[in-house]
């Protein structure tokens, strides 16, 4: 395919191919865009607006009303969990990879297990124990959970990053008498900060889209962005713009994170399967 | 270079750095403190409440009425086994999986194919096929449902009314296919991303030795590319799958399970039974079946897992 000899013509016509493909899959993100910029009237148009004056009404709309706490629930409940992740995930990866303990690959299936458990494993009990402590609509239990669906997936991939390692490196630093705490802050952060990235996208991509634990946990108070978006169900086109501006604004932090962050992505996806 | 690692392979030895041959009694206590923390959350977090979940299974009990919690033995099971919903929950469930995974698995594989060729901007291409996949699924088949599927106002049913289909309510009427529509779009980046690491990690000369050895493009792609990308696509179904399964996002705010039972899968079933009905024993007893399909489902995905690192590795 990518030999010097083929000619500009088919690779004109695969680009051809490739950008009608690509602005297939793009276009109802674009879409998205378009109608949050326009006015309610042209939004719910038919004949669909294709040409009209942008304006920023609808996100002014969005932003002035009652979206902000949903945002800041959402921010709160991914952040934390995704620093929880890291402080229990860091040192149980250090455990597995560099001073391995018995049975690691046991360890490690049943971590593994855990993250691929159906929710209805454990949906009721959590539910009736977050009713009983009153936490329900309390961002508390969705941290919690945030923190154990993406706990698993965290040793796994932090673990993937610190057998790359050389194991020399912590031979010198304990014949130097270093204590656990600085082997882990001195050496072994600052030597996979590229594996504390993609764990902690891979993190806030799970916590900031989750939704069943969003919607059944929460009503009010703690509610996140999504359970925002369950509002415009009932939308009959009277809405689309704001609809279209709210759901841009929710998705925009995980679709930034995700595209400045492409190369952790991948390595991420596949709990470090995939390089 | 991209390569699928050898690091499942190693801990599949049971091995991974460096291991001393003797370790004291005081020493491999000490080794298991780091585990401790986390391992004790996700065992409170999930196999506590698992158990609880099967011991919930063994009694009749609604949340609306706290006086009828009682001993119920296999009630719920027996139920579940007649039960036509469940029934219908399974299937669709296996159907939504099935279609999804296997028609983004094609479609992942062919845009993986063309990122991979000689196309201008393929930078630009691979940053915005990846965005469906990022976008919150809530936000996405919101869209999906109201301003590209709505029959009154919505871009299809526009654009479909010159072929004499236009106006027609799409997610009611084929709200299965609305489903796998949109899952397929929002599963097709993530198998493009883990394939077109495979093919990236194929070693161009051996192509342009085949081209020169007369095999032509077709030829060269199901020889040499297919089997190398295989493992590939094979992590990407598993992954992919263990995630379709739960579907629930964006069936909640499509269709919500309907028309009828239409798209109830499994997930929606139980959110029915447990939040809508609040009948507790019941909601439990789904969730042992449900765990218990997983399992099989899943000794199964993990060992094709493990022996597809240990044949990378062999390598």
């Amino acid at each position: 395919m990518s030999t010097a000899r083929t000619g500009l013509r088919s690779r004109l016509l695969w680009s051809v191919v490739g950008w009608l493909v690509v602005f297939v899959f793009f276009f109802p993100v674009l879409w998205m865009w378009l109608e949050s910029l326009k006015t309610e009237p042209q939004a719910a148009s038919s004949p669909p607006t294709i040409l009209f004056a942008p304006t920023l009404m609808e996100f002014q709309d969005v932003l002035s009303g009652d979206f902000p706490p949903f945002f800041i629930n959402s921010a709160i409940a991914s952040l934390v969990s995704t620093f929880l992740v890291l402080v229990l995930g860091l040192p149980a990866a250090y455990a597995l990879a560099i001073r391995p303990v018995k049975k690691t690959q046991d360890v490690l299936f049943f971590f593994i297990s855990t993250r691929f458990l159906p929710f209805a494993a454990s949906l009721v009990p959590l539910y009736l124990l977050a009713r009983d402590l009153h936490l329900l609509d309390n961002i508390l239990a969705l941290i919690l959970i945030y923190t154990t669906i993406n706990l698993p997936l965290g040793v796994w991939l932090l673990r993937s990053f610190l057998l790359e390692i050389p194991p020399d490196l912590f031979e010198a630093a304990r014949v130097d008498g270093a204590q656990f705490r600085h082997e882990i802050l001195r050496i072994v952060v600052p030597l996979i900060a590229p594996g504390i990235a993609a764990t902690s996208l891979i993190c806030l991509i799970f916590s900031w889209n989750e939704f069943f634990y969003a919607v059944n946990f929460t009503s009010s108070v703690a509610a996140t962005a999504p359970i925002f978006l369950v509002g415009f169900i009932s939308g009959r086109g009277l809405f689309y713009a704001k609809l279209a501006a709210a759901a841009t604004l929710a998705s925009l932090p995980v679709l930034l994170a995700g595209w400045i962050a492409q190369k952790q992505l991948i390595r991420g996806l596949t709990m470090g399967a995939v390089k | 270079m991209k390569s699928v690692s050898s690091v499942l392979l190693r801990s599949a030895a049971g091995s991974g750095g460096v291991q001393t041959a003797s370790v004291s009694r005081r020493e491999s206590w000490l080794r298991r403190v780091p585990l401790l923390p986390a391992f004790i959350f996700v065992l409170l977090l999930t196999q506590i409440p698992f158990v609880l979940t099967i011991y919930y299974s063994f009694f009749s009990w609604n949340l609306l009425n706290e006086g009828s919690f009682r001993f119920a033995g296999l009630e719920n099971y027996a139920r579940l086994l007649t039960d036509e919903r469940l029934r219908t929950a399974v299937l669709n469930t296996v159907v939504l999986t099935v279609a999804v995974i296997a028609i983004s698995v094609i479609l992942g594989l062919a845009v993986a194919s063309l990122l991979n060729s000689e196309v201008f901007g393929k930078g630009l291409m691979r940053t915005l096929m990846i965005a469906p996949f990022l976008i919150m699924p809530t936000a996405g088949a919101l869209v999906w449902k109201d301003t590209l599927l709505n029959p009154l106002f919505g871009l299809l049913p526009y654009l479909l009314t010159p072929f004499g289909l236009g106006r027609v309510d799409l997610v009611n009427q084929f709200p299965m296919a609305t489903v796998v529509t949109v899952e397929v779009w929002r599963w097709t980046p993530f198998m493009m991303l883990i394939i077109l690491a495979g093919l990236q990690s194929q070693n161009p000369e051996i192509l342009e030795a085949a081209r020169v050895d007369g095999a032509n493009a077709f030829q060269s792609f199901r020889r040499i590319t297919l089997p190398l990308v295989r493992p590939f696509i094979e992590l990407g179904a598993l992954l992919g799958s263990l995630f379709v399964v739960q579907t629930y996002d964006s069936i909640y705010m499509l269709t919500y399970g309907g028309p009828g039972q239409d798209t109830t899968n499994i997930p929606f079933l139980l959110y029915e039974v447990a939040f809508q009905g609040y009948n507790i024993g019941q909601a439990s007893a789904i969730g042992v079946v449900a765990v218990i399909m997983t399992i099989i489902v899943a000794t199964f995905a993990l060992r094709t897992l493990f022996s597809i690192f240990q044949v990378e590795a062999r390598r």
